[in-house]
Formats: structure tokens, sequence, C-alpha cells
């Protein structure tokens, strides 16, 4: 059974008079475990099929069923619940709040979960630990490099065990090498049975993919799965 | 997830936001701020304003009944016209009144004039110069603390003595007793046979301990020998006021030989009029209080709701977020009301730290205290003034569509 299945999703935006497309019939399925990269020209929509897969946004036409469920019928307090189980978000621009500790920011999904203060404290720890930071627990994202801070917003995306990791374009603003070096930590997740969801526009970090879903124009261009390059050593 | 782990972690980001702006945070709650003070000094006025009243009011009695040509209050100058042509009351219609009442226990005639008074070197001026019978002690209702009130007899015969208040007492006799001292009402000598129990001041306006009480029959033959009367009664059981207030009216009826038909030419009054009156004062300083509260609350709450937009607005992106990790807008909503509670409670507890120091300032003047009461009432207004005002504002980033708050750079 596939954890997602979109059927022909349409996203339309309207802008005064004129009518956008940015989605026009896209028609998906992804199965657990999957490693997938969206890639595309700028404006192709994959955001905003990023935003429909995390049930930030719902579409204008089609179905959504994720984990078996119908997500498109759902409403506003659904969505927010789905959110916080199955999806796990990781951000171009980090999106850490400024004022908490990397532990406090990790912890976050797990506090509107309603996990109590004791549990969510060691899961929280124990996600830093996954991505290297055992060193760097209390300090603020200030006091953190961008690949820091980017590892902090996976260990946050990972803390409530997803379903789903959706990454947009998490190494827009990192340098070549520290994109890379987060790039491992997504293969790991992937390789530890994890479903991961990349949008970018690098071929380097599509290739770290085993499939690859090419939009244009709110279409889907090309969806190729290939053999899995072999992990770096770690 | 559970309403208090959500109320907790609202508090927490609040008191962090708070933090993070100290400055704008205060600054913002000054309207607040003036709102509680003057609620907290309003509530400390009034209530020290009605324990005077009451204590005042209290003096005259429940049970005393006070007849005088004209009312307490006069309500226009028309009235004070028509009134301004009734008769004087004279001591022989008194004593009329005196037999015809029966449900009375004392009916003591009132005069009064202001003299100065000498004893030896000493001189105490402007004391209030009251001429009465034996009956206003009961009336009255003070007691004598040293020596005796005057006889009956001494107040018919007219013997020169005279009971002495307690300031009277001090200004003249710093040092020696002064039972059996002759003193100069005017220039007329009289000798002290008692002084009165201490009995401090009405309305705060006039001391009741700086008066000499000396027997009627002195007052009209030394000061005025047609004065109009005041009466004062004291009736039998205050059960029986209302009856005993009728009975007076006939017996004044008739001892002013007035035809049936006439109107009354004389007004009974009592301690309700007063008390009444004095509602009516304390009702207008409420008003006025909170009126000034009510604006300046008004204004603090819109400030309040502005920082509290332009909080929402600069947290864009955080809302976003905490929507896009779970956060339903519920939790969004109560977040942000709590922020600006915690705001609102910060003033008031700024309020109530200036509001302290003013009202033992104000301690000086009159009976004030800051009662735990009104800091409860204080600080429930904040409270409200906080989710009131903040509620637009809350609900505005509850709504926030997480796609486009995450957007928002
Ligand atoms: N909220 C929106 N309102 C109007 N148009 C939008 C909105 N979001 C995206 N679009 C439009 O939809 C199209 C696809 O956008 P997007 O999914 O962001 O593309 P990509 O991420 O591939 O660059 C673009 O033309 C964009 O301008
Ligand atoms: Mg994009």
């Amino acid at each position: 059974m596939s954890l997602i299945r979109l059927q022909n999703i349409a996203r339309r935006y309207q802008m005064g008079a004129e009518i956008i497309h940015a989605l026009r019939s896209v028609s998906i399925e992804i199965r657990r475990g999957e490693y997938v990269a969206i890639m595309g020209p700028s404006g192709s929509g994959k955001s905003t099929l990023m935003n429909l897969l995390g049930c930030l946004d719902s579409p204008t036409e089609g179905d959504y069923e994720l984990n078996g469920e119908n997500v498109s019928e759902m409403d506003d307090n659904q969505l927010a619940d789905i959110r916080n189980r199955e999806i796990g978000f990781v951000f171009q621009t980090f999106n850490l709040l400024a004022r908490a500790t990397a532990l406090r920011n990790v912890e976050l999904p797990l506090i509107y979960a309603g996990v109590p203060a004791e549990e969510r404290r060691e899961r929280a720890r124990e996600a830093l630990q996954q991505v290297g930071l055992t060193d760097r627990v209390q300090h603020r994202p200030n006091e953190l490099s961008g690949g820091q801070r980017q590892r902090v917003a996976i260990a946050r995306a990972l803390v409530t065990r997803p379903s789903i990791i959706l990454a947009d374009e998490p190494t827009g603003n990192l340098d070549s090498r520290t994109g890379e070096e987060i790039m491992h930590f997504f293969d790991r997740l992937s390789g530890a049975g994890n479903t991961v969801l990349l949008v970018t526009h690098e071929e380097s970090i599509a290739d770290h993919a085993q499939r690859i879903i090419r939009l244009r124009d709110g279409e889907i261009a090309a969806d190729e799965s290939r053999a899995r390059v072999p992990e770096a050593p770690a | 997830m559970n309403l208090l782990l959500e109320l907790g972690e609202g508090l927490r980001i609040a008191l962090e936001a708070i933090r993070a702006n100290k400055l704008r945070s205060i600054l913002t709650t000054l309207g607040i701020i003036i709102g509680v003070v003057t609620v907290t000094l309003m509530g400390t006025a009034i209530d020290g304003l009605n324990r005077a009243f009451m204590e005042s009011v209290a003096k005259l009695g429940v049970d005393t009944l006070y007849i005088s040509r004209t009312g307490w209050f006069v309500e226009s100058y028309e009235q004070w016209m028509s009134l301004r042509n009734r008769r004087p009351i004279t001591l022989r219609q008194v004593l009329g009144l005196e037999e015809e009442a029966t449900l009375v226990t004392a009916v003591a005639p009132i005069v009064e004039t202001m003299q100065s008074v000498k004893y030896r070197d000493r001189e105490a001026q402007s004391v209030r110069i009251i001429g009465t019978t034996e009956q206003a002690v009961l009336t009255g209702g003070t007691g004598v603390a040293r020596g005796r009130y005057f006889t009956a007899e001494e107040s018919d015969g007219g013997r020169p003595v005279c009971v002495i208040g307690s300031d009277v007492a001090t200004n003249l006799f710093p040092h020696t007793p002064p039972m059996g001292n002759q003193i100069k009402i005017g220039f007329q000598p009289f000798e002290i046979v008692g002084v009165m129990e201490k009995q401090g001041s009405f309305l705060g306006a006039f001391s009741l301990d700086n008066q000499i009480t000396i027997p009627v029959r002195q007052f009209i033959s030394h000061f005025w020998h047609d004065p109009d009367f005041q009466i004062q009664v004291k009736v039998a059981n205050v059960a029986w006021l209302d009856e005993a207030k009728e009975e007076l009216r006939g017996a004044m009826r008739k001892v002013r030989r007035l035809e049936p038909g006439e109107p009354d030419d004389f007004d009974i009054n009592q301690q309700e009029q007063l008390a009444e009156r004095l509602a009516v004062v304390s009702r207008t300083i409420a008003a006025v209080g909170l009126f000034i509260t009510g604006l300046s609350l008004f204004v603090g709450g819109i400030g309040i709701m502005n920082i509290m937009f332009v909080s929402v607005t600069e947290r864009t992106q955080e809302i976003g977020l905490r929507k896009a990790l779970g956060a339903k807008r519920r939790t969004i909503l109560i977040q942000f009301l709590i922020e600006a509670a915690a705001i609102c409670i910060l003033g008031g507890l700024l309020a109530l730290a200036i509001a302290w120091p003013l009202t033992l300032a104000l301690a000086q003047f009159m009976p004030a205290r800051l009662s735990l009461p009104l800091v409860g009432l204080a600080l429930l207004v904040s409270l409200l003034t906080g989710l009131i005002s903040g509620f637009l504002p809350a609900w505005r980033a509850a709504r926030m569509n997480p796609v486009d708050a995450l957007r928002n750079e």
C-alpha cells in the first residue's frame, strides 16, 4: 500500500482577475521508505506540491490520501494533528525560534503532541545526538553555524518519528560542502527506513535520492527511479 | 495537547516575548497603569469617604428626629423663597410640643451662636455656644466625661452654669482641672459644672468638641432674645419612628396653630435624609472615578491591541512554524491572549506599586487603605483589559494560513 497517493491534484491561485495554475493535474504514489527528490525550474510548482504533501495547504481539486486517511477533506485542526503526527519539516531558512535553545527548538513539536516534559527533553536530547549536536544542546541559533542550525531543524523533524520527512531546498542557504554534510543526514535517515522527500534544483543534491520527480509548469514532466548511490562510509 | 500544558507553554512564550521587549512592554502598559491607579485610588477614596460619612451619620442617631423651620436640604431658589417666610419656632412651641408628644423620651430645644470664651488670660475664639435643656443629654447621645450636666432646675431657672466640650477644656485649662471655675462667654460669667465626652468632627467639617452648652434661658437672656429654635426629639422606640414622626407633625401643627388645610410650616429631618445625600456624593465620586478609569483603560486597551498586532506581525514566521509543527488555532489564540494578559497584569502590578504609596499619602487626610479586594479588583481589571484588547490580534494570529506565514520573510 502507498504511503502517499495523490490523484489528479490541482492547485490554483487567484491573483486579481488572473488565475495561476501552480499545479495542473498531478498524480503521484510514494511508498513507505522511498527517498524522493522533486526537481524543476523556479515557478514550476515544487513548493506548492511540498505544501500540499505537508498538509500545510489544501488542493483546489483532487484527492490526497496519506497513510490511508483522506487529507483533502480535513479541517484545520485535523490537519494540525496530521502534521504533528505524520510529518517532519525541514525548511530552507531553518526556521528555528531565535530565543530558544537547540533543545527547546527540538522539543517544540512534542509540546504540541502533548508529551510530558520529562519525556520531551529525553527524546529531544536523543534526536540532537542523532545529528551529532550533543554538545550544542543549550546553544541558541545565533550561537550555531548554518549547518548546525539545519541539523537542529533535522533533529526537530525526526523527534516525533514521523511517517515522512519533507525538506524544501534544505541546502539552499548553505555552501556546497555544508550542503553535502546535511545530505549525509538525509541519507542516513533514508537508510534507517524513513520516507524522505526533498525539493532541490541542484542535480548533485538530487543524486542522493532513489527517485526523481521532475515538474514543469505545474505538471509532472518525468518520474524516474534509479539505483541507489551507495552511501558514503560514515 | 491538554489545556494545562498549553497554558503553561503560552505563559512561557509570553514571558520570553515580554523579556525580549522590556521597554516596549512597559510603555505599552502606561494606559493600564493610569487606569488601575485611578481605580484603586478612587476605590480607596470612596471607601474612606463612605466610612467617614457613616461615622458622622451615626452621630445623628437612628432614633432621633430633628424638627426645624426649614428642611436640611433646600433644593431650589423658589423653595428657599417660600421657606423664608415661615415663622420661627419659639421656646413656647417647643415646650408645648413636649407636652403633646407621647411616643418620645426627650425633647430638647437647640439654639446656637458663636462667641469667644475667656478664662483669666487665655482666650478661645469662635466657640459654638449651644442653648438647650437638660434633655439634650438624652437626644444628643453624648455623655459627660467629668462633672455633670446641668439639671432641669438650672435649665428653667437660668443659673449661669455650663458644660464644656473637650477641646475647650484643653484649650482653656491646659494644666488645671476646669470644674468649678468661672469662664466668660462673651462678657457673661459661667460656672463650669461638667466636661463633655470627646466626639470628633462632623463630616470632617467642624469639631463637635469646640462647643459649650448652657441652659436655654441663659442663652436667651444674654445672647439672643428671639431665636429660631431647632428641636431634637428622641423617639422612645426606633420601631415607632414613623408613628412618632406623624404624632410630632400633628403636635407641631397644633402648637403652631395651623388651620386644617394649611401646609406644614416646619420640617422633620432624620438621619436617613443625610445618608441619602451622602450616598449621592459618593456615587458622584464613583461615577467620575469610573469615567476616568474607563477612559484610561480604553486608551490603554487600544495601546495593548496595537502592540499585540505589531507582535503578531513581527512573529508571523514563528506562528507559521508553530502551526506547521502542529499548533492548533486554539493554541495560537491562547498563546497571544496570555501574552496580552501578562503585559496587562504587569501593568496592574506596576500600578499597585504606584498606588500603594499614594494611598498611604491619602491616609493622612482620610481613612484610606488599599484593601485586598481592591487589589484583586485591580488585577482582575488588568486581566480583562488584556484579554479583551488582545483578542483581535490573537484571533488574527490564530487564523493565519501556515503557508503564507512561513513564506513571510
Ligand atoms: N500564494 C500564492 N499566490 C499566488 N501565486 C502563487 C502562490 N504561491 C505560489 N504561487 C505561484 O505558483 C507557481 C508555483 O510556485 P512554487 O510552487 O512556489 O514554485 P517553485 O517552488 O517550484 O519555485 C508560481 O507561478 C508562483 O508564482
Ligand atoms: Mg520553491
